[in-house]
């Protein structure tokens, strides 16, 4: 298998001391911000990002990818021993895992939590392995018009399939897709929208827009709420991991399930946060006693976290192989990309193939080494809850500045940061979602060139976009999901649906 | 069946009371923004038609995408300004009770104060003003405490970017005096 070969490639390149460093010292900072109130993997990954502006990229994608998995594993510890789901996806986590603390039974719950989550990364990671490099070679032979189908194709999914009201979800996206457009027109030249300012000529960069709109709002969000809690110590004995690993096989269904749910949603886009709900309810429905469930049941635990890693990590397969992220964080990876200088998209597995699969092999290599640090050090993570909020606040806005103010050297960048934390904070009130905004303005650019592009080939016809049967079937999926809402509805009408209680959410 | 072995408590003294009247529905904030948005999409409409929104010889004027664009924006808004109008006699959820308003700007001001010291005394200066004051004032931690994590965060932060990861941050007068 080629795959294999240059897998093995990749934990070559990986297998170095400085790498492996790094790999902790990432794995580390994730899991503290993934532990700390009010920050998460997508902020954590923006505001840490300029650490890895000096390194090469493999090293730095390295690095960040295990802030990720950090985040991941570290939004595991509040939910169960806080009753704190850290991100929307680690919600699910807290139906079983804190009554199952409550009992006393914290370690096992959080042994559970980061093995399901280990296997449910391990499962996407092997698609990943095998799928990608097909789907990539598969994606070289698209020319412009299938480019920008596949763009439609995910901005009407998060349009048709987002559990949002659909304006909001319009608005958010068509605003990132206009910010995206502000400054130097890559095509023609010409200036857009700057209205004479010297500072918007630069264009509004991404990250200065994720690192307010995720860092900065989620500061003044969390100062909202209360923020006493109170929860368990744990420290996990050698004794009870062998125990939970050893009744591992009996959930085997579970996991499978769970990691087949997450790999689906991940790859899907904007469905990376309905998968550990899915999980659950899934587990809850097959299960024989569905009333044991939200009591303390290991398998409460297992599900949801199986299937929040693998679509998490497998969210990373069509951004590695088409250029368009899965989710939040994987748009911020792939801001990341550009800002060292490589282009995601298929083209990166033939001409960066060094820097793919050492990814993809730090993928594998970083749950190994962050399952081990995650069961031995939890005890050490659950007590930075005690260092007061007054004291983490201040010093998160100063990561956030430092992180904008490094990306283009620019003062204002610090003040259009400021700018976006007030956009997101009040966007998150009201209920415009914040994914389709990221994921606009990272793929804007690019959408609209492949746009240009196909109609300049095509002089202006817009039946380019089903000018074969690839391009025209791509076209058509992305129009019957954008009235996705509108065809369920129809079909519910005339009695052609499997479900019996139709819309029931 | 809640045991009392919880071993990690946190208290918040200044959370912010449930009772608190609020000063904002979600209806309005979302009337207002949808007026924004619309204001927005109206003013980069105007702009791209200006910079040419049409056909030439050679494909789409470079205001073409970005136009259509803003039009999809403005339809947006709309509906949400009317959706909004329409709802609003309905009883409406709080976007913000009083206290949380006080909470919310006391972590505001002070990150707008510290943008505008960055932009004359530089980061650093600003990041130390930031958390001591923050940690004093607003957490109400012992001084030598904020002060001393203030300096340590700060001169942690200015050895890992400025001096091993060679990322140059904005500095003022003080740094000047040390030879940066």
């Amino acid at each position: 298998m080629e795959a294999f070969g240059l897998l093995l490639h990749g934990f070559a390149v990986l297998l170095t001391w400085k790498t492996l460093v790094l790999m902790v010292v990432g794995l580390v900072l994730g899991i503290f911000v993934g532990v700390l109130p009010g920050l998460g993997g997508p902020n954590g990954v923006a505001i840490l990002l300029p650490l890895t502006f000096t390194m090469d990229p493999t090293s730095a994608i390295v690095m960040l990818s295990c802030i990720y998995w950090g985040a991941l594993f570290g939004g595991a510890i509040t939910s169960i021993l806080f009753n704190i789901p850290g991100e929307a996806w680690s919600v699910a986590t807290t139906f079983d895992g804190y009554p199952m603390a409550q009992q006393g039974r914290a370690a096992e719950a959080l042994t559970a939590a980061f093995t399901s989550s280990f296997i449910g990364s391990l499962v996407a990671v092997l698609l990943i392995t095998f799928l990608a490099p097909m789907i990539s070679s598969f994606a070289l032979k698209f020319g412009p018009p299938e480019f920008f189908a596949v763009y439609l194709l995910t901005f009407c999914s998060f349009v048709g399939l987002g559990r949002e009201a659909k304006h909001k979800t319009v608005i958010s996206m068509s605003l990132g897709l206009l910010l995206a457009g502000v400054g130097m027109d890559t095509v023609s030249g010409q200036l857009r929208m700057t209205f004479g300012s010297a500072e918007l000529l630069r264009g509004i960069n991404f990250l200065v827009a994720v690192i307010g709109l995720f860092g900065i709002s989620e500061i003044l969000l969390t100062m909202e709420e209360r923020l006493a809690l109170r929860g368990h110590a744990a420290s996990i004995s050698l004794r009870v991991v062998l125990s939970v690993w050893k009744d591992l096989p009996k959930y085997w269904v579970t996991l499978l399930r769970s990691s087949f749910i997450g790999c689906w949603l991940g790859i899907t886009p904007g469905g990376a946060i309905a998968a550990s709900f899915m999980g659950y309810n899934l587990a809850k429905r097959f299960a024989k006693d569905p009333a044991s469930f939200g009591k303390g049941r290991i398998e409460g635990v297992f599900a949801p976290e199986t299937a929040a890693h693998a679509s998490g990590t497998s969210a990373l397969l069509p951004m590695l192989a088409l250029g368009i992220p899965g989710s939040g964080t994987a748009a911020i990876l792939l801001g990341g990309l550009m800002v060292w200088g490589l282009n995601p998209g298929p083209l990166l597995f033939v001409e960066h193939k060094d820097f793919v699969w050492g990814l993809i092999a730090s993928m594998y290599l970083g749950n190994v080494v962050g399952l081990v640090l995650v069961l031995t050090t939890v005890p050490i993570f659950a007590s930075i809850l005690r260092v007061p909020f007054a004291a983490v606040a201040p010093m998160i806005v100063v990561s956030c500045a430092i992180g904008a103010y490094a990306i283009q050297n620019a003062m204002f960048d610090i003040w259009l940061m400021l700018g976006f934390g007030v956009v997101g904070y009040v966007f998150k009130k009201i209920g415009i979602p914040l994914a389709p905004f990221t994921l606009a303005l990272v793929l804007g650019n690019r959408a609209e060139d492949a746009f240009r592009l196909s109609m300049i080939g095509s002089g202006g016809d817009l039946k380019v976009f089903w000018s074969n049967g690839l391009v025209g079937s791509i076209t058509t999926l992305a129009i019957l999901l954008l009235f996705w809402p509108v065809i369920d509805g129809l079909l519910a009408r005339v009695g052609w649906t499997r479900r019996t209680s139709a819309t029931s959410r | 069946m809640s045991r009392t072995d919880h071993e990690i408590v946190v208290d918040d003294p200044t959370a912010p009371e449930d009772d608190s009247p609020s000063v904002v529905s979600s209806d309005t904030v979302e009337i207002v923004v949808c007026l924004l948005l619309l204001a927005l999409a109206a003013i980069l409409g105007y702009d791209n038609w200006r910079t040419g929104a049409s056909w030439d010889s050679t494909g789409p004027e470079p205001g073409y995408f970005p136009f259509y664009l803003s039009v999809i924006l403005g339809g947006g808004s709309l509906y949400g300004l009317i959706a909004a109008l329409l709802v609003r006699r309905a009883a409406s959820e709080t976007f913000v009770t009083r206290a949380q308003a006080r909470r919310v700007l006391a972590v505001f001001v002070p990150t707008l104060l510290f943008c505008l010291v960055t932009q004359f005394l530089g980061l650093y200066v600003a990041s130390f003003l930031l958390i001591a004051g923050f940690m004093r004032l607003i957490g109400k931690i012992a001084l030598w405490k904020s002060l001393l994590t203030a300096f340590l965060f700060t001169a942690i932060m200015f050895v890992t970017f400025d001096v091993a990861f060679d990322v140059i941050m904005p500095k003022g007068p003080l740094e000047a005096a040390f030879g940066y």
